[in-house]
């Protein structure tokens, strides 16, 4: 059936293996793979299911045989503990220049949800920190950009540098960098038009802005319900660019969210936030096990375990 | 520049590397299926039937297997659906109304776009609806498009009642005769009820105001999308009774598999393809181009 949940897999898997103490051979054979279905209906990326597979299977087999535990039980513990451990132990904060401004660029495919999150970026910090950030509109290419950044802009009271249209970014990127300095600003947000990653020229358009702007963070912004592909992606944005940190959007969706343990395996790279919505109050930081339980879907790997 | 070979050309091409049929044909089909996110149970389930077929006809050469296997893939694609044509449907008299939904950032203004620019060259009367009054600049960007155009479009101030909006855009259809009236909505999540509820009474609407309208209810789903694409088409469907899809962003490395599962599960029908974000980037669709597509990974893997 589609999109069943690891809970509901394993849980059929270990009914099999209840009251043996030892993992067979046939055991893990069967359990690896309902792990491996579970991730592939996750989203999960093929090659990164297929390491990850084969990483909690070396583990397991070359596991003792621990008091109290059956072995299905083992395996979730094992998996669990790689799933922790790819996906990041601990929430990453957002890197910050030691002088003013925190120099902040987005990069992603169109429709991502770049510009909106700056949006949500900004606003966090101007809570949290009375910060007092500048936003630059350096997308001169799709329609109306500059004007939804400008309304984002007036929304949550920052203020918007923009050039308009004619402008090269690099340009406007100069020109903003300037204006910030002029105005104290203590972080500066770039937004850049979408684009693909196979797309050269406008590539090298974000090489060179990173050259010029030497930002303190480059966020990578994934769709999180983006599937198989999130691999070529993000390999293609960080061989370019050297990412800092990604941001998942659209996790108030229905989506497993596979995409993101591919991600993070594939470029190391932290996930630091998670856009959960439309409203600019909609981020949250990125919670690791959370994002671990929901890819496998299941609610807590702890009550399975004591479930068995 | 988008290649003018014929399909059979670039697949013969493509397939030229094999030698044989044999089991590792089959596991590289399989994860050229799943990479291209037909899901892993549709994965199988094609790549079984390949077997099958590739027994059945006793195919051994590598020219017969390409064969086989593009046929039977089309065939899967078209099972699902008999009766349905590709092309649009429009009102036999009055103004046929097309109204677009998805997710949010799917490409829907955009495609609104191009798509208004290919009737408007055909000499339509061409009307835009901007009911997507909620995100930011939402309405400034379908007016680019309606002046790049050159076509009329009917708007009123952010955070105006959306279904005011396409009562105002269905009055003027009416009243001056436009051929089409395209009308653009909000992206919103499948999950989120109300805003779903809010979809289905601007259909509503459309249907009180014009009987037959509207004549397609389009649902854009974006390439990259993984197996959520699946819950989109089933909760859209359910509240708008979906008429097709348009797949965009085929211009990235995406394959935009999912829509065979759809197919499958949900008799949708893939009507136009987006392929960047220019005006002409927009083309009819071609099932064996699409097919091409998902099987173009086996160069790679080579
Ligand atoms: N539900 C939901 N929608 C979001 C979220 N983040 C962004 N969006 C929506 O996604 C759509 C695209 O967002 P944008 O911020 O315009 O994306 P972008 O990456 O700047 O797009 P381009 O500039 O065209 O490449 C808009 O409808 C946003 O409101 C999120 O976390 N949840
Ligand atoms: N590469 C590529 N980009 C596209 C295509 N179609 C749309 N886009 C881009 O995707 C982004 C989002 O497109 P929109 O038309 O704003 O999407 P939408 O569904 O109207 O978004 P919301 O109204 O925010 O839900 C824009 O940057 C478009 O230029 C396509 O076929 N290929
Ligand atoms: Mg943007
Ligand atoms: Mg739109």
């Amino acid at each position: 059936m589609a999109f069943e949940g690891l809970t509901e897999r394993l849980q059929n898997a270990m009914k099999k293996l209840r009251g043996k103490g030892k993992i067979s051979e046939s055991d893990l054979r069967d359990t690896m793979r309902e792990i491996r279905l579970a991730l592939l209906e996750a989203d999960v990326n093929f090659d990164v299911v297929k390491d990850f597979v084969k990483t909690v299977r070396e583990r397991a087999v070359g596991a003792k045989v621990l008091e109290g535990l059956n072995p299905a039980q083992q395996i979730v513990k094992i998996v669990d503990e790689e799933l922790t451990k790819t996906m990041g132990e601990t929430e990453v904060p957002l890197n910050k220049s030691p002088k003013i401004p925190t120099i902040i660029m987005m990069a992603g495919l169109q429709g991502a949800g770049k510009t909106t999150t700056v949006g949500k970026l900004a606003n966090r910090l101007k809570t949290e920190e009375n910060a007092r950030p500048l936003m630059i509109a350096a997308d001169v290419y799709r329609p109306a950009a500059i004007d939804q950044l400008v309304t984002v802009g007036k929304q949550i009271d920052v203020p918007v540098f923009e050039m308009g249209t004619d402008t090269d970014p690099v340009e406007i990127v100069r020109q903003g960098l300037a204006k910030a300095e002029a105005d104290h600003n203590d972080y500066v947000f770039i937004d850049t038009a979408g684009r693909l990653q196979i797309d050269e020229q406008l590539m090298d358009e974000l090489a060179r802005i990173k050259e010029l702007a030497n930002p303190t963070e480059i966020m990578l912004v994934v769709d999180a319900m983006t599937g198989q592909n999130a691999v070529a992606t993000a390999q293609g944005f960080n061989d370019k660019l050297d990412v800092t940190g990604v941001i998942l959007t659209k996790l108030d969706g229905d989506t497993r969210g596979g995409a993101a343990l591919s991600i993070r395996a594939v470029t190391g790279k932290p996930i630091k936030f998670v856009g959960e919505g439309e409203k600019m109050s909609d981020l949250d930081v990125f919670h690791p096990d959370r994002m671990a339980s929901r890819i496998l879907g299941m609610g807590d790997m702890l009550s399975l375990i004591e479930k068995t | 520049e988008k290649s003018r070979l014929t399909f059979g050309q670039r697949l013969n091409h493509l397939l030229a590397n094999f030698r044989s049929v044999d089991e590792s044909f089959f596991d590289d089909l399989e994860e050229t299926l799943i990479g291209a996110d037909v899901g892993f149970d549709m994965a199988m389930k094609i790549s079984d039937e390949l077997r099958e077929e590739v027994k059945l006809k006793n195919v051994k050469k590598s020219t017969d297997v390409q064969n086989v296997v593009v046929e039977k893939l089309i065939e899967l694609y078209d099972q699902a659906g008999t009766d349905e044509h590709n092309g649009l449907t429009f009102a036999k008299e009055g103004p046929t109304v097309i109204l677009f939904v998805g997710v949010n950032g799917v490409g829907k203004t955009t495609t609104i776009g191009k798509m208004a620019n290919l009737f408007k060259q055909q000499g339509k009367k061409v009307l835009l609806a901007a009911a997507d009054t909620f995100r930011a600049g939402a309405i400034e960007q379908l007016n680019v498009w309606a002046q790049r155009d050159g076509v009329d479009i009917v708007k009123k101030p952010e955070q105006s009642d959306p279904s005011a909006v396409v009562f105002d855009a269905l009055k003027k259809a009416k009243s001056e005769n436009y051929d089409i009236l395209f009308v653009d909505t909000a992206g919103r999540l499948q999950n989120k009820t109300n805003l779903m509820n809010e979809l289905a009474k601007m259909k509503r609407i459309i249907t009180r105001e014009i009987p037959d309208a509207p004549q397609e209810v389009l649902l854009v789903l974006d390439a990259t999308t993984g197996q959520n694409a699946l819950n989109q088409a089933k909760m859209f469907k359910e509240a708008t009774d979906v008429s097709g899809i348009v797949l965009t962003k085929l211009d990235g490395t995406a394959r935009g598999g999912i829509v065979l599962a759809i197919r499958n599960e949900l008799h949708l029908a893939v009507k136009y393809v987006g392929l960047g974000e220019q005006v002409d980037d927009l083309r009819p669709f071609e099932p064996s181009e699409f097919v091409y597509g998902l099987f173009k990974g086996l160069i790679d893997v080579k």
